[in-house]
């Protein structure tokens, strides 16, 4: 079977497409809720604020964009045909998202520490804003983790196929496609970064 | 569907540079975010506003090629960007007035 005939790859880019922007309507919805109660308990919001580690927020933000980086450099790779740099790209990728996954547990870990977690009995005393900041917080921030471990078993999932020639300068959409996958959760961790860390 | 056919034979595929190049710019205006963040809450909230935007789009531009695809996959994200804009203008047009 000339499996030439059967490729369109401008349509598996628009399925892609089509996919992320539902992704995008999900997290604008929450968003869209953030805003609304920031502007209802601007204080609460500030004073809850506080209490995230700017720097840490700071380095992920780096961390996830060079992630994204070395995704589109392994997309140059392959396609020049350098299948040894396209892999050694997608690995750093793999291994920035773990960082990246890493830094977050250590501050969620502080948070459980000051007995910040949802439905603790210390963020029961706290004001009713700040609760809801830590609810959005924490529901923001693991619905965006999970994307990052779901875009990691993806790209594993590619730089196995690249080393097995079935992803190549020819035919590099499974790459291209997990590599969007991967740069919306950077957008994403893009739009977290002000929303909780700097302008709270 | 007639740029389909220019976009499957698209062949001037840019190099590693030009992804560096954005990538040294999306770390730069980081920095400029997390600075005016210093300076004080109207003025983060003005970074919010502005540069984080700015940083998305590179990344949709460049790094998701959008800059490299046809009419069709751009639209498909502004109509996106378009709902999301009206049920956030509805939503504050809705709390303003309540």
């Amino acid at each position: 079977m000339n499996e030439h005939a059967h490729r369109d790859d401008f349509g598996s880019r628009l399925g892609m497409w089509l996919f992320l922007v539902t992704e995008m309507v999900l997290f604008g919805g929450l968003f869209i809720a953030y805003s609304y109660l920031r502007s209802r308990y601007p204080m609460e919001f500030h004073q809850a604020g506080e209490e995230l580690n700017v720097p840490l927020g700071v380095t992920n933000t780096i961390v996830l964009l060079t992630s994204s980086l070395t995704v589109v450099l392994s997309i140059v790779a392959i396609q020049r045909g350098e299948k040894a740099r396209s892999m050694a790209f997608l690995a750093t990728t793999l291994g920035l998202g773990a960082t990246f996954l890493v830094i977050k547990s250590f501050e969620w870990a502080a948070k459980f520490h000051h007995g910040l977690y949802p439905n603790s009995a210390h963020l029961a005393t706290l004001l009713p804003g700040e609760q809801i900041f830590f609810g959005l917080y924490f529901t923001m921030t693991g619905l965006h983790g999970l994307h990052v471990i779901a875009g990691m078993i993806v790209l594993s999932w590619i730089l196995r196929m690249i080393s097995k020639d079935e992803v190549r300068a020819d035919r590099y959409i499974h790459l291209e496609n997990g590599g969007l996958y991967w740069h919306l959760v950077d957008v994403i961790w893009i739009f977290l970064l002000p929303l909780f860390y700097l302008a709270a | 569907m007639t740029d389909h056919a220019v976009t499957e034979t698209h062949v001037e595929h840019p190099g590693y540079g030009t992804f560096i190049k954005v990538w040294v710019a999306l770390v730069l205006l980081t920095a400029a975010l997390v600075a005016l963040s210093r300076i004080g809450q109207a003025a983060a909230v003005w970074g919010l506003l502005t540069i984080t935007p700015l940083k998305a789009g590179l990344v949709f531009y460049f790094f998701m090629h959008l800059k490299y695809e046809g009419p069709l996959l751009k639209g498909v994200v502004l109509v996106t960007l378009g709902t999301l804009l009206i049920f956030f203008v509805l939503l504050f047009s809705d709390v303003a007035f309540r």
